[in-house]
């Protein structure tokens, strides 16, 4: 009857994100009077492993296998649904990711489980299994019951407030058998940015439109982002013209964030655009153009020129 | 090679969203419905291998009777012929189980449908079909080339992309830029009107989700407007006022 939660590792450490799903697991465990235990697979240190029960995971259970180490939707969804038939889980727990999200779906089938896709609160368990879920590109929210026996639900980044305590998990090994199946893909190539911010991860995003007049010009982008240890993201136009990765691009059809902090200059605010950010906390405008619709959307507004602008906000937080 | 091709009817990306009967009901009141835009991608390369390679394409939703001009405009653009399944897409769970089901009769070499539906952003279908399939499912998918039976991806992962190869068949979930959207001619319109259009009936009615009732965002408060000559301050109210930095 426990709740699982399934933690992701980014060399070797327990994502934010999964800081946040095990915390919300241990919530909604503590709810139905049950403990919280989460899983691991691919290579990790006992340590880190255990520091999952800071966040409130009474158990972990590591798949250690060395062919779990390159991450693997397939083989780790099958190693989570063997997790939840060995505890008899009834509530698994992700945090979105592109990992988790292909991960999350394969679970659905396997364990026939009803699946919130974009959990953003904690369920309501009064009269069933109710929980708040984004949709229409976080332009509305349903209140979705879940009606299978087993339950799953990928978090939103931000859907819960994170506390730390000192305690420590107990880690178990778990050797699931594997499935030939689950590796039938072959990775040929890998292009991962290194030492930045991970846009889905971001507490804070540094975001620049076509209002950057080119490419050469996201220095200025970069330097705010850089101060404020910040992701840089854009719009979808300029990802369109490749003066920016597709992995960089937030909207309707591109990532969907959800920061602390949000500031979007030289971007007009089409609503294609809106709906990809506006789930942000703070959301910070900057365009030279005082009618542009994203003002409508922002907490804080600058009528100004970005190239003016961007630099001095850099200098100010560099100078806190 | 058969390719089958799953497509959403969906609410225009630019409509404002409201509800109606207290909250449990889409307004679909002046709202344009258009194919999912990532169903979109998909359909231009299949119809773009289909050029290249001779596949056949069918297009499968599972929608009522008011989904069948998304369908139409599916043959339009090339799909050589459509499947709806006459039920109300009532989750991810029941949609998935109709494609496997058509799929199981069929055998598909590929599957490919958008990542997710902008409606319920579930991304959830192409991983279930594949379940039911016992294949490998991909999501998601920015470019996509066949050899025999081998298919070359790349798929969009945190900050950057990896390049993957499988043994068809497969389920792939796609996105942008596998291939650029494709306008209906009207050699197209012409030629959709006499392809064939079969109409089932759904297989089974099992469903895992319910939705009870819909909300809309609260709207933000005022926007603070901070003069350009000022810029700095901006930076001390999210420290002391937003505290978000």
């Amino acid at each position: 009857m426990s709740v699982l939660i399934f933690v992701e590792l980014d060399e070797g450490k327990i994502k934010k994100s999964s800081q946040e799903a095990i915390f919300y697991g241990a919530k909604v465990a503590e709810t139905m009077g049950t403990s919280a235990t989460a899983v691991v697979a691919g290579q990790a240190d006992q340590s880190e492993l255990a520091a999952a029960g800071r966040f409130g995971a009474t158990k972990v259970l590591h798949a250690a296998d060395g062919k779990l180490n390159e991450p693997n939707g397939m083989a780790y969804a099958s190693v989570v649904a063997a997790a939840a038939q060995q505890e008899g889980a009834s509530v698994v727990v992700l945090a979105k990711s592109s990992l988790a999200d292909a991960m999350a779906a394969r679970l659905a089938g396997k364990l026939k489980a009803g699946l919130a896709a974009n959990a953003i609160e904690l369920p309501d368990l009064s009269d069933g299994f109710q929980v708040k879920t984004s949709i229409y590109t976080g332009k509305a929210f349903a209140y979705t019951n879940l009606t299978a026996d087993t339950k799953i639900l990928a978090i939103k980044k931000n859907t819960i407030e994170t506390e730390e305590t000192d305690a420590t998990a107990t880690v178990e090994a778990f050797s699931p058998a594997l499935n030939d199946g689950d590796f039938g893909l072959k990775v040929t190539n890998t292009e991962k940015a290194t030492g930045d911010v991970l846009l889905p991860e971001a507490d804070l995003v540094v975001s620049a439109g076509r209002g950057l007049k080119g490419p050469e010009n996201w220095g200025i982008v970069e330097d705010l982002a850089k101060a404020l240890h910040a992701a840089t993201a854009c719009s979808k136009p300029v990802s369109d013209l490749d003066w920016r990765p597709h992995h960089e691009h937030v909207g309707q059809t591109g990532i969907k964030v959800s920061p602390n902090l949000y500031i979007a200059a030289g971007i007009s605010g089409a609503i294609q655009h809106l709906a990809g950010v506006n789930s942000s906390k703070v959301i910070v405008v900057i365009n030279k153009d005082p009618e542009a619709p994203f003002f409508k959307s922002a907490d804080y507004g600058i009528v100004g020129d970005v190239f003016d602008v961007l630099p001095r906000l850099t200098k100010a937080v560099q100078a806190l | 090679m058969k390719i089958l091709v799953c497509v959403t009817s969906v609410p225009d990306t630019t409509t404002r969203i409201t509800f109606t009967d207290n909250n449990t009901k889409l307004n679909k009141a002046g709202v344009q419905f258009i194919t999912g835009p990532y169903d979109d991608y998909a359909l231009a390369r299949a119809v773009e291998l289909k050029e290249q390679s001779g596949a056949t394409v069918t297009v499968l939703t599972v929608g009522e009777v008011d989904a069948e001009p998304v369908i139409r405009k599916c043959l339009a653009i090339g799909a050589d012929d459509a499947i709806r399944v006459n039920a109300d897409p009532a989750d991810a769970y029941f949609v998935a189980g109709q494609i496997a089901a058509i799929a199981k009769e069929n055998k598909y070499d590929l599957i490919l449908m958008g990542r997710e539906s902008i409606d319920y952003n579930g991304g959830q279908v192409h991983g279930i079909v594949a379940e039911m399939l016992g294949i490998p499912s991909i999501s998601p998918v920015m470019k996509l080339d066949i050899s025999g039976s081998t298919a070359r991806m790349t798929r969009e992962i945190e900050g950057g992309k990896e390049d993957l190869e499988a043994n068809l068949p497969l389920v792939l979930g796609c996105q942008e830029p596998i291939a650029e959207w494709k306008i209906p001619n009207m050699r197209g319109i012409m030629s959709a009107r006499t392809k064939p259009l079969k109409v089932v009936q759904p297989t089974g009615n099992d469903t895992l989700t319910t939705v009870a009732s819909y909300e809309l965002p609260a709207p933000r408060g005022a926007v603070k407007m901070i003069p350009a000559d000022q810029a700095e301050t901006l930076i001390q109210l999210l420290r002391t006022e937003a505290k978000v930095i």
